[in-house]
């Protein structure tokens, strides 16, 4: 279990050591491979549970390390085509850092002590704040200090929750102890006050992370500055990790008997980001802005699938993949419509499709994905979670989540369509940018696998979400 | 025995206060690597302007011939209820704080209708200042007495600073220890110090006190300065007592009260001597931050 | 004894009103930095039997070298660097943000002695200084402008987290030291300002400049 964590962070200082700028993105795909091939042996032959163990592989590890080792895969292939046509700029600390940023994400996927969690979070932060800055502008500056402030706070606050968490059970006969076993198996023991205020803290600090409303502020400037390729890992990856940890403490707290208040909180904040990202979808002009609201929408339905419980809790599960890997797609090729143009915005860019005959379409399709079309998977998932919530008697949410879905599809349609449909003509053209085998495949790729997650659903997924579900009270229908 | 006590506290009230401006000037002169004046100066002063006639302007009613003389009297009989070097007052009932801090607004009161009645937007603008300046340092200085009160379990002044305050150190000695640092910026601020005011100021636009007296002369301006030293007086006894007030016996902590009293001197001079003046609109900043302060510590007291 | 740790609880809280207040960012950090030397003399003043006097130790030694010492430093290279001293008007002014910093400090004394401690002998004002600090650290870095002013307001909020985390040092030392870990970021954070050097591309620490990027 160790090695896909040490893998890619020892190859982070080896990235560092190669001095070649032209070879140095191999390291990133070695250590992709290498993750890849570790995920895949941890499911071969899944280690055995060891009571008191900081790391384990549980359900909700495997939803989000299998999306997570696919998405970094894709987005190392994409690198490789990317960093070579970015030779104005020295990728040493870019390499090291996704690969910093990988070995960090996987600690937080498989830690069971919330502890470890909490510092594993704040290590993806230092990893990925420098990527944000790849470009050295002021305006990549600007995301990188607004991301580094917001999440800095958050995750203050994170540990002040953390905190209150272990004071909960600090009590003489209390588990004194952050592992989620221990807390779990103590429940009502733990000191109800402590555990609702911890909740509270946790949410809004790894919300932060996570990019719920109204903590979400950072993630429009970042993902919109930042390369394509740090936004896909970001969006897809990280949020999903975030995600995760609000999720076993929403398992403590289940466990400790305020499962009402959480769901309540979950399901609150949920909409909200999804209705505020409806509100800032519409008329969005910078294409890469739209996809960070989208990605706040997202996030929402995510925490709004845990809150409702039931099917929908499996509907969460199963959308935090979706979501990562069509975040893949829309983010690998608004990267490449961004490098063919120069630009990022409604006003200049227009006809993508005939420029970029991969990309273009790509994003197209990645539009309809994300926005729940069939025969995509995240059609499936928003079904589920919708479906989840008419089926527990919650019309009015459920209405409310049909409503702002379809604002947000009208929104991105008209921001997508003008970016895609069209006649280039003059708009402004970079040399030496169209697609290419390594710049379109890995999202064509990751096309393809939501279009079959949506066609056909192993059964191995269904049991994995399932199981997921379960430990958050949820169910996969 | 307490009768001499009383005796010799009215007498130290009486004569002592010029001192204190001395001390004060004499504390400033030293930072500043002067001579200065001599320490009795003050006396020097008040004793050559009471010598001299007073002019009036026409303008002028009885209003501005009685603000020197309300003040003066207001802050003396202030004086009567102030218990010194932990003796009781001459003068003390419960809740005799409330008249206490009462009669120096009193004081100030008159002096600025004084100000305003000499018809000068000048001395206008000084009595506006210096009452919007009072009306934030006010509710400092009650809440430091209340800290006082609560922490002494009494409601007049003589308890509040009577025995019962050395004992009160041990219980809720952070709660005092705000208080006092409040009490003392309360103190600059009340006696237009530096870094609220600069009695030595005669840069128009930034006076504050000063501003309001410049229209008095002779017997009258002597008044109004034998009352502000007075009533530096007072602050520096409340303050002597609340930090220097350990001590067994009379005589022990008379000499420490007394002490006390020229240590604030002191300290009000190296203030003045280290710090620069406050911009005016940075001042109910520090006055709000010593009203901060008390409510601090009564917080502390009462939770 | 008891008073004078009363008196660091008391002097810790003072310095967050104080900060709320202050308006020249070189003061500022003097006095975040006194603030870190006394909650460094925590740990050892707070030291009771069941507790290590190794952890005890390492930790008021640890926190005195990063909070007391080291962030010090930086901040004032930072500042240097930049020519900047003040700050200008924050969002919120001084005087409306010491009072609301003043209202989470009576909320926080008058209404944590209700909060269920696990631990009886804990001090009684831990809790409270600890929440009033987390308070005026938010205030801080919600209110001002500035970037540094912003990385002063961090370190106070962390600066309460830490002081809460001492009520846990003997049921589990580890997570308290994750406390001094998140002054590593902090020191991370500061070398930031330096290295990206917002004034170069900015010619000021000023983040109000910062906002070419919005809806």
């Amino acid at each position: 279990m160790l090695f896909v964590i040490l893998a890619p962070l020892v190859l982070a200082p080896a990235a560092l050591a190669v001095p070649s700028n032209r070879r140095r993105p191999l390291v990133l795909l070695a250590g992709a491979l290498l993750h890849a091939a570790g995920v895949a042996a941890l499911f071969a032959s899944p280690p055995p549970p060891r009571a008191g163990a900081w790391l384990a592989f549980d359900p909700m590890a495997k939803v989000t390390l299998l999306t997570t080792t696919v998405l970094f895969l894709a987005a190392a292939i994409y690198a490789q085509g990317y960093l070579a046509r970015r030779k104005d700029r020295d990728n040493r600390v870019f390499v090291g850092g996704l690969l910093l940023l990988l070995a960090a994400m996987t600690t937080v996927a498989l830690s069971q002590h919330l502890g470890l969690s909490w510092v594993a979070i704040e290590a993806t932060t230092l990893a990925s704040a420098p990527l944000i800055y790849f470009n050295h502008n002021a305006r990549s500056l600007e995301a990188t200090w607004k991301y580094l402030l917001i999440c800095s706070l958050g995750i203050a606050l994170a540990l002040l929750g953390t905190f209150f968490l272990a004071l909960s059970g600090a009590a003489p006969g209390g588990p004194r102890s952050l592992l989620l076993d221990d807390l779990i198996a103590a429940g009502p023991a733990l000191s109800r006050p402590w555990v609702r205020a911890a909740f509270v803290l946790l949410l809004v600090g790894y919300g932060t992370k996570m990019g719920l409303a109204p903590l979400h502020s950072w993630k429009p400037d970042a993902y919109g500055e930042a390369p394509g390729l740090l936004g896909a890992l970001l969006a897809g990856g990280l949020t999903n990790f975030a995600f995760l940890s609000i999720a076993r403490v929403f398992q403590v707290t289940r466990a400790a008997g305020d499962e009402a208040f959480a769901r309540d909180a979950l399901v609150g904040l949920g909409l909200l980001s999804i209705a505020l990202a409806a509100v800032f979808v519409v008329g969005q002009r910078d294409f890469k802005r739209m996809l960070a609201y989208s990605s706040v929408e997202h996030m929402g339905i995510l925490a709004l699938g845990i809150g409702l419980g039931g099917g929908a809790a499996g509907g969460a599960f199963f959308h935090s993949m979706n979501n990562g890997l069509t975040k893949g797609v829309l983010f690998l090729s608004a990267g490449n419509i961004h490098r063919a143009f120069g630009a990022k915005t409604t006003d200049e860019v227009r006809g993508a499709a005939r420029r970029l005959p991969v990309s273009g379409p790509l994003f197209l399709a990645g539009f309809l994905a994300i926005t729940g079309s069939p025969p995509f998977s995240p059609f499936f998932s928003e079904f589920a979670i919708l479906n989840g919530a008419f089926g527990a008697g919650r019309f009015l949410v459920g209405g409310l989540f049909l409503a702002l879905l379809a604002v947000i599809f009208v929104g991105m349609a008209t921001t997508v369509l003008a970016v895609v449909q069209g006649d280039p003509g003059d708009a402004p053209r970079v040399p030496d940018t169209g697609d290419s085998w390594l710049t379109a495949a890995p999202p064509l790729a990751l096309m393809v696998l939501v279009l079959l997650l949506g066609l056909f659903l192993p059964q191995g997924l269904r049991d994995l979400f399932g199981a997921a579900a379960q430990l958050v009270g949820g169910r996969w229908d | 025995m307490l009768f001499l006590r009383t005796v010799l506290h009215l007498a130290a009230l009486l004569a002592l206060p010029p001192l204190l401006l001395g001390v004060v000037n004499r504390t400033k002169s030293i930072f500043a690597g002067r001579v200065g004046p001599p320490l009795l100066q003050p006396y020097f002063d008040l004793a050559k302007l009471l010598r001299k006639g007073a002019v009036y302007s026409r303008t002028t009613t009885w209003v501005f011939r009685a603000g020197p003389v309300v003040g003066l009297a207001a802050v003396a009989s202030a004086g009567l209820l102030l218990s010194m070097g932990g003796a009781p007052a001459a003068l003390s009932f419960a809740g005799d704080f409330v008249l206490f801090a009462y009669l120096l607004g009193l004081a100030r009161f008159a002096t600025a209708l004084a100000a305003l009645d000499t018809g000068s937007a000048f001395e206008g603008m000084g009595a506006a200042r210096e009452v919007t300046f009072a009306s934030l340092a006010e509710p400092a200085l009650f809440l430091c007495l209340l800290v006082l009160a609560r922490a002494t379990g009494t409601l007049s002044l003589s308890g509040m600073l009577g025995p019962a305050l050395p004992g009160a150190w041990g219980s809720a000695g952070p709660a005092l220890l705000l208080a006092a640092m409040a009490l003392f910026v309360i103190a600059l601020a009340e006696n237009s110090r530096i870094p609220v005011d600069d009695p030595n100021t005669h840069l128009e636009l930034t006076m504050i006190h000063e501003v309001m007296v410049l229209d008095h002369g002779g017997p009258d301006l002597a008044f109004i300065l034998y009352g502000a030293s007075l009533k530096l007086f007072l602050f520096g006894a409340i303050l002597s007592r609340l930090v220097f007030g350990r001590g067994d016996g009379a005589l022990a902590s008379e000499a420490l009260f007394f002490l006390g009293v020229l240590v604030f001197a002191v300290g009000v001079g190296v203030v003045e001597s280290v710090m620069a003046r406050l911009r005016i609109v940075r001042v109910p900043q520090l006055l709000v931050g010593a009203s901060v302060l008390s409510v601090f510590a009564l917080v502390l007291l009462l939770r | 004894m008891a008073s004078f740790v009363d008196l660091v609880f008391v002097l810790v809280v003072v310095i967050d009103l104080f900060l709320l207040a202050s308006s020249r960012l070189g003061a500022a950090i003097r006095t975040v930095a006194i603030q870190g030397a006394l909650l460094a003399a925590l740990p050892l003043l707070l030291l009771r039997e069941t507790h290590h006097l190794g952890h005890a130790i390492l930790l008021a030694g640890g926190a005195l070298a990063i909070k007391g010492l080291f962030i010090p430093w930086l901040m004032f290279r930072a500042i240097r660097e930049a020519s900047i001293r003040r700050e200008m008007e924050p969002i919120v002014g001084f005087v409306p943000s010491m009072v609301l910093g003043a209202v989470g400090v009576a909320l926080a004394f008058a209404f944590s002695s209700r909060l269920p401690l696990p631990d009886a002998g804990a001090h009684a004002f831990l809790v409270p200084t600890a929440l009033s600090t987390v308070w005026a650290g938010l205030l801080l870095v919600v209110t001002r402008k500035k970037a540094v002013s912003q990385v002063l307001g961090f370190l106070v909020l962390e600066n309460g987290v830490y002081v809460f985390g001492l009520l846990l040092s003997d049921v589990m030392p580890v997570m308290v030291e994750a406390g001094v870990l998140l002054d590593l970021f902090a020191a991370v954070f500061v070398m930031g300002i330096v290295m990206f050097h917002i004034n170069r591309e900015f010619s000021s620490l000023d983040t109000e400049k910062l906002s070419a990027l919005k809806d």
